[in-house]
């Protein structure tokens, strides 16, 4: 009786593990799932190859002549030059201002300030908040700080419409970001690597520099380089802080602070540009110019997930 | 016995803080890392007195019926302020669309689903579609989304179209939907799945009806955010739907249309002479306004999602 039972429920249980209740609708609902990951795959993969054969006659034909072509009205003659220096140069801003700025604010507000404190709060509140306020807006700042009311400095004789006055709005717009990265890196050093400091008789900021920064240091690495390609590729704000989008004097004359004090272009501009333009020729242009601004910002990407990847730690 | 106890409190004070100069570079850092924390309220500051004054001293020179004229013509002084409503609706309905069953199926199949293996070599097509700038996803949608699926499936006639550029704000937004939401289903305890798993549920059902009701606040979270990313995304529509620069009041998506933010561009890119126009009526002014219509927008629906999340949190 007991071995028969026992058979019975074995027998009962095995059909209910193997298909008996054959689980369609769960099979559906995983494909699903999988299915709705593999069309962002392959958007991404549309993306990339449309781009690709779109940028090719203008990439094969001209090669090196288009990256070191000016802004031009002719098809046959405009390149990135410009862009890709410009752009450049307004990153320098940002990772000479943000990037250090926003490391300062995130150890201040995780080494230093107290949790509870009603100010740490609001504090974290604003920067949150300024992490989802739309690109186009801090455009609409630079331009009533930077162009116009620091003109003076900025850009006298650009109506503040300068490198500096870009740079500085891209640096504002990324702060935050890079705030909330840095302090995400910085919690996820453990307590007791600061209590070992402290134990030692170390102050507060030998606390931080000699311990936390240093185990901190490949996550606020990896989100610097985030940012900065975050800031690569931003058009908006660019746009209001008057980054030109028609022609621009090849330069050459002035010294450096006239130059910072000048107008500017940025890549991701004279892509917008050429993509009001009409005709095969531009679009052409427009993906060259994608092609170009992408490799650097996917190279860079690549290259923050691998150093995450590789420095990474569980504690 | 306490009070028997005569201490030198201040020497012994003085002695236990070290030297001066180490104490007086520790206060000096301390001030440096508080004045940087604090520019960001004086950022927030900045923005606020910045669209305020501006949007204000539009409004006091505009005829408020210009607001609600019919069309966006700022050119010619026409303001309709329910015209580029109707456009970022549109816009922003498309993308939610395309992007809360991506992102959400995305996020559930990386979270639940996937093995390690999977994870490692499927996330990074999230973060890989996170770093593509938004022109490129706007010529994407001008170039390719509109030609074959809005005209092809739709039969739309305009270059332009609404359809499209929410389509590609929708692949924008399909990044910070998936993240957010996976870390939220991350942060379900496994103890809720194993206890469900252990009375015999399959993995659908412990899915459904277990991880996704304990991590709701983060998938609504999750979902608002999205709302407020599409709303502020300037380049897509800039470039697939709103060329032109005007609009008209229409909620026909295989038309050609106008959001607050590509409004805004459409005018910052405007010849010099509509920036500096002196007297009368600049057109260039209401850019000032759509700045602070947008900013008050994302700042209500960012706050809701905090407010959502923390209402709803349980901690476990």
């Amino acid at each position: 009786m007991t071995v028969a039972g026992a058979a019975a429920s074995r027998s009962t249980v095995e059909l209910a593990l193997r298909g008996k209740r054959r689980d369609v609708a769960s099979r559906v609902f995983s494909g699903l799932l999988l299915s709705s990951l593999l069309l962002s795959l392959f958007i991404l993969v549309a993306l990339l190859v449309s781009v690709l054969v779109d940028a090719w006659p203008v990439l094969s034909t001209r090669g090196v002549d288009f990256l070191n072509g000016n802004l031009s009205r002719f098809e046959s003659r405009a390149g990135v030059r410009q862009g890709l220096i410009g752009s450049l140069i307004l990153i320098g801003f940002v990772a000479v201002i943000a990037v250090p700025l926003g490391i300062a604010a995130a150890v201040y507000l995780q080494e230093y300030a107290r949790d509870t404190s009603r100010i740490n709060r609001v504090l974290i509140a604003n920067i949150r908040n300024l992490a989802g306020v739309p690109s186009i807006v801090y455009g609409i700042l630079g331009l009533v700080v930077f162009a116009q009311a620091l003109r003076g400095i900025t850009g006298p004789q650009s109506n503040g419409l300068s490198y500096i006055s870009g740079g500085l709005t891209l640096a504002v717009l990324v702060m935050p970001f890079m705030i909330i990265i840095t302090m995400e890196a910085l919690r996820a050093v453990p307590r007791s690597i600061r209590e070992a400091a402290y134990g030692v008789g170390a102050t507060r900021w030998e606390v931080v520099r000699s311990h936390v920064l240093p185990y901190a240091a490949p996550g606020i690495f990896t989100g610097a380089i985030l940012a900065l390609a975050r800031a690569f590729g931003e058009t908006a704000p660019l746009l209001v802080v008057g980054s030109v989008t028609g022609y621009l004097s090849a330069g050459g004359g002035g010294n450096v602070l006239e130059t910072l004090q000048g107008p500017y272009t940025a890549l991701p501009t004279i892509i917008f540009a050429w993509s009001r333009e009409a005709g095969d020729e531009w679009a052409q242009l427009t993906a060259a110019a994608i092609v170009v601004l992408l490799v650097v910002i996917l190279v860079v990407n690549l290259a923050a997930i691998l150093l995450r990847n590789r420095y990474e730690r569980k504690w | 016995m306490a009070a028997t106890v005569v201490t030198p409190a201040g020497d012994v004070r003085r002695s236990l803080s070290g030297n001066p100069r180490r104490r007086r570079k520790e206060r000096s850092i301390h001030g440096l890392l508080v004045v940087a924390a604090g520019l960001s309220i004086l950022v927030s500051i900045g923005i606020l007195l910045a669209l305020a004054f501006r949007a204000v001293s539009f409004l006091s020179d505009v005829q408020l019926g210009a607001l609600w004229s019919g069309t966006w013509r700022p050119r010619q002084g026409q303001f309709d302020l329910i015209a580029l409503f109707l456009g970022s609706a549109i816009v922003t309905g498309t993308a939610m669309l395309v992007a809360t069953p991506l992102g959400l199926g995305s996020a559930i199949y990386l979270s639940e689903y996937a093995r390690p293996r999977a994870r490692r070599a499927l996330k990074p097509i999230i973060e890989t579609l996170a770093g593509i700038p938004s022109v490129v996803i706007g010529f994407f949608a001008l170039a390719v989304i509109n030609p074959t699926i809005v005209q092809g499936l739709f039969g739309a006639t305009s270059p332009f179209t609404m359809l499209a550029a929410g389509i590609g704000v929708g692949i924008l937004t399909v990044p910070l939907i998936a993240s957010v939401a996976e870390d939220a289903m991350h942060a379900v305890p496994g103890a809720l799945r194993e206890a469900a798993y252990g009375i015999g549920a399959p993995r659908r059902t412990v899915t459904i009806r277990v991880v996704f009701p304990a991590a709701i606040s983060g998938i609504v979270a999750a979902l608002i955010l999205g709302i407020s990313r599409a709303v502020g995304e300037t380049m897509v529509v800039a470039i697939a739907a709103g060329a032109v620069g005007n609009a008209t009041r229409t909620i026909d998506p295989l038309e050609p249309g106008q959001t607050f933010t590509a409004a805004t561009a459409s005018l910052a890119i405007g010849s010099d002479q509509v920036r500096t126009s002196g007297s009368g009526l600049n057109a260039f002014e209401v850019l000032y306004l759509l700045g602070a219509i947008l900013f008050l927008f994302t700042l209500v629906l960012n706050v809701t999602s905090e407010r959502v999340v923390r209402r709803v949190r349980r901690d476990y």
